[in-house]
């Protein structure tokens, strides 16, 4: 607090529209940060996160509009201010911490000149023996070395964590009242987020900063925030204290988000939240999310519930909010580990040591995994592991490797092209990137149809029947035949990615990252999906992801790979809960847990 | 778990529908486009449909009472504009003259970019040592100034027009050879390409089902600019004499044949022909320019408003 007690951030009806339509993109968002308090701001994609953090900078993307509201700063409000004063606070009374560190530092700077940029910009101290060290207290905050060899790189020199510390000190540096975090650690590596999230907190705490957290990782957010917001379709529905909101939330949204969220202290079954956010422009008159809502009544879609007060300090924007509330507090479904099937003789797919390289560098040494008949075998290692390469020589993507491959007791030519077709067929691959695996010129429909075309003779009127048909075990409607895949959302592209894989009837799909593109909520209706594929239509998986916490829900081995190599394999039980190798226990360790966050800050 | 149970407005993929039809949309809205398109259709249409409306045979004399009159005679109720070196009537021959020039460099340019194309999408596809030969290929013939090496080839064997067609044709290819690749080499990285490869797709049907319809934008403008050179150079061979022979009517040949003409007061035989090139490339280029303007999205917030 100030010294008359006001918090250092004030937002109050904050509305942002479209500059020509004056169709809203926020509006009636209303909350307060104090001083060393963080504020987590959550939500799917799309649901105006970003932009109520750029409208504390008193920016807003083009073709936007800062509309209505008032945003206070130690009780002065920086809309009203000219786009003069506006730049001179920012940086020095308010900071922005993007996403992706690249966008904040300039490629052809070295870094030692970047940040003293930011020094003398804002005036700080009187000379440069005073900025110089200062220099280095802010890159020792960050945990990072200050010596000359370091200073004298340049971004492309440092790795992504480095970087994202380097945003982080320039956004420190003049020691702001109000900073604003919008998914720094969405691109990092667990253990680089760890680290990341440690010294964000430590930061916000010593300097007596406001913090906004914007992000879309409900654990992570668990971690890092005193107090949670959640935003759906452009409005705030949700408020409270993050253990209170985490575990008694009032509004059904928030209860779906913890639901979809995946952990790796138990074995919960993942909940996605069916529908999309409607956009702006086609938001459906009463309580925006009716639609999508198990709650929902007559009143709901009609008129849009006011704020109301669960407690003192936790806010909600739900006419059913007492009934969400009494049904019990909120229970994730813990699911057990299925019983294992007699393995027969036979692995469904064997990869026999497999060496991979890129020209002369080597990415993967002496690899040996396999994979059964309807389980599930997850492979996990952090960006580089080389996870992703032995998954694309399975799938005869990546032909540069020595070793064996063996589908069914028969050995594989390595190149999809040398392979047969009926090897092509029984392993198909799924994309880490929906937006980059469908062709945007193709429908839907001839995007599923493709595979049919090349390995099954059908008639076009068979054709047409079987792909809907495939549609549909995607849940996916029928009617999206005739659709691009830029009219779909990412969720609906990556259904139809698999809808393309399952129209071969394969035995082993090849999963890799597959969700990391996508919300946590769309990460879960996928998860679940493909959990309930395995045990329907008797798949084999080989579910690739740097997500440990992921695993639990749908593998039932899973593999750790570090730096080309399987260091430790197990089933998940077992590495989960007793990992052997300290890399496996480094990883756990570092991955966010809702459960362990908010014992920790119970505790 | 069904993510389509929340009907979505269709309004709001009424715009995205049918890509290709929202471009088009875009291209027309634009005054350039509308103007390109009148010159091109009347131009084309003069070229097609004149020959019908001509007073005389292309080759016909003029005569009044049994006499051929004089040639560059001035505009007369015999000769709507007058007639040209030979006595002939210099509208007739304008209306029948279009046709070559239209039908070559349509047939060259044709020609060009289908090569060009298939060259450019092997290429971006193949990398390596094949994306290296057929490009530098490509640059040897790209040294040679268009209008010299159609010269040269003609000169060499006579002026045959299959030979124009094929000549022109060749020099329209590395250029567009070079902007297919450069369009395709982005696309040739896209995951969907490994997704046909790793289903057995064929090559062919990955270069021109996959990839191709992927960078259409450019090659359209491309093509549209390729068009309206040859237009140029088509019609600058038949001036120089390479193109159709006399006594044929030809716009290009028309120039030449009645460059006195001007200087004999009867400029109808040079100033027809040349504005209707004139007018047929500026439209052409319109287009193209108004095609290129909505596929970069220049015009579309216009559009929207």
């Amino acid at each position: 607090m100030n010294g008359d007690g006001r918090p250092t951030l004030e937002v109050e009806n904050l509305r942002v529209e479209l500059a020509g339509s004056g169709v809203d993109i926020v509006d009636e968002v209303t909350f307060t940060v104090a001083e060393g308090e963080a504020l987590g701001l959550v939500g799917e994609s799309g649901s105006g996160k970003t932009t109520v953090g750029l409208a504390i900078l008193g920016h807003c993307r083009r073709g936007a509009r800062l509309a209505g509201g008032e945003v206070r700063i130690d009780g002065k409000n920086i809309l009203a201010r000219s786009p003069a004063e506006l730049r001179g606070m920012r940086g020095r009374v308010v900071s922005y911490v993007p996403q992706d560190p690249t966008a904040s530092l300039n490629p052809a700077l070295r870094i030692e000149t970047q940040l003293m940029e930011t020094l003398t910009a804002h005036g700080y101290g009187s000379s440069a023996e005073e900025r110089r060290a200062r220099l280095g207290e802010m890159l020792a905050e960050v945990l990072l070395p200050s010596d000359r060899k370091f200073l004298r790189r340049y971004p492309h020199q440092l790795s992504g964590g480095q970087q994202q510390r380097v945003a982080l000190s320039m956004a420190f540096a003049c020691r702001p009242h109000v900073i604003v975090l919008d998914e720094p650690t969405t691109g990092l590596d667990v253990t680089t987020q760890a680290h990341v999230l440690e010294t964000v907190r430590e930061l916000c705490k010593s300097h007596g900063v406001a913090a906004l957290y914007i992000s879309h990782d409900l654990a992570v957010v668990a971690f890092v925030a005193d107090r949670v917001a959640v935003m759906y379709a452009g409005r705030m529905v949700e408020s409270g204290p993050t253990h209170q909101l985490f575990r008694a939330a009032a509004h059904p949204y928030s209860r779906k988000l913890v639901q979809a969220i995946p952990d790796i202290s138990g074995r919960y079954a993942l909940v996605g939240i069916p529908g999309r956010a409607p956009p702006p422009g086609h938001r459906p008159t009463g309580c925006f999310f009716a639609p999508r809502c198990a709650f929902a009544v007559e009143e709901c879609r009609q008129t849009f519930p006011p704020v109301t007060q669960v407690s003192s300090s936790h806010d909600v924007r739900c006419w059913r909010a007492a009934d969400v509330l009494a049904e019990t507090v909120l229970e994730r479904i813990r699911i057990e580990a299925a019983e294992r099937e007699q393995r027969g003789e036979v692995s469904l797919l064997a990869a026999r040591g497999i060496r991979a390289s890129y020209a002369d560098r080597e990415v993967v040494f002496d690899v040996s995994l396999a994979v059964w008949p309807q389980e599930c075998l997850a492979l996990v290692g952090e960006s580089g592991s080389g996870k992703t390469t032995f998954a694309r020589c399975i799938a005869g993507l990546h032909r540069q490797y020595t070793g064996e491959v063996i589908l069914q007791g028969r050995s594989l030519p390595p190149g999809a092209g040398n392979r047969d077709r009926e090897s092509r067929r029984m392993v198909q691959y799924i994309f880490q990137s929906p937006y980059s695996s469908l062709n945007p010129r193709k429908t839907v429909g001839q995007i599923v149809a493709q595979p049919i075309r090349l390995f099954f003779d059908l008639e076009p009127r068979e054709m047409r029947a079987r792909v809907i048909e495939v549609l549909e075990t995607v849940a996916l409607s029928g009617t999206l035949i005739d659709r691009y895949p830029d009219q779909l959302s990412g969720g609906e592209r990556q259904r139809v990615a698999i809808a393309r894989g399952l129209a071969a009837e394969p035995s082993l799909l090849v999963c890799d990252e597959i969700t990391s593109a996508l919300d946590v909520s769309v990460q879960a209706a996928i998860v679940e999906l493909l959990a309930a594929l395995q045990r329907e239509m008797g798949l084999g998986l080989l579910f690739v992801t740097h997500n440990l916490a992921l695993i639990r829900s749908i593998a039932q081995e899973v593999a750790v790979m570090s730096e080309g190599r399987i260091v430790e394999f197990g089933t998940v039980e077992e590495v989960l809960e007793s990992p052997r190798v300290p890399y496996t226990q480094k990883l756990l360790s570092d991955t966010p847990s809702l459960d362990t966050a908010l014992a920790a800050a119970a505790g | 778990m069904s993510e389509q149970a929340v009907a979505v407005a269709p309004a709001a993929h009424a715009r995205q529908h049918r890509p290709w039809l929202l471009l088009l949309g875009d291209t027309w809205r634009q005054t350039r486009t509308k103007l390109g398109v009148t010159l091109v259709v009347l131009l084309v249409g003069t070229a097609v449909i004149g020959p019908l409306f001509a007073p005389f045979a292309p080759e016909e004399s003029v005569k009044i009472a049994g006499q051929f009159i004089l040639p560059f005679a001035a505009p007369s109720d015999a000769a709507t504009l007058g007639t040209d070196n030979l006595g002939r009537d210099v509208l007739s021959r304008f209306l029948w003259g279009g046709r070559s020039v239209l039908a070559l460099s349509a047939l060259a340019t044709v020609f060009g970019a289908v090569l060009g194309i298939a060259i450019g999408l092997v290429a971006a596809y193949s990398r390596g040592f094949l994306d290296d030969l057929l490009m530098r290929g490509m640059d040897v013939i790209l040294a040679f100034p268009q209008l010299v090496f159609a010269l040269v080839v003609v000169a060499t064997v006579g002026p045959k027009l299959w030979l124009l067609v094929l000549a022109v044709g060749i020099t329209t290819m590395p250029r567009v050879a070079r902007v297919t690749r450069g369009a395709a080499v982005e696309v040739v990285e896209r995951d969907f390409v490994r997704a046909a490869e790793s289903l057995g797709e064929s090559k062919r049907k990955i270069l021109f089902f996959e990839i191709l319809p992927n960078i259409t934008s450019p090659l359209v403008v491309e093509a549209s600019l390729r068009l309206t050179f040859n237009i140029a150079v088509i019609a600058a061979l038949s001036f120089l004499g390479f193109g159709l022979q006399p006594p044929a009517a030809d716009w290009g040949l028309m120039i030449n044949e009645n460059r006195q003409g001007l200087l004999a007061g009867q400029p109808w035989g040079v100033l027809l022909p040349v504005a209707a090139i004139g007018l047929l490339t500026i439209g052409t280029s319109l287009i193209g320019d108004g095609f290129a303007r909505a596929a970069i999205g220049i015009q579309r917030g216009k559009a929207a408003a």
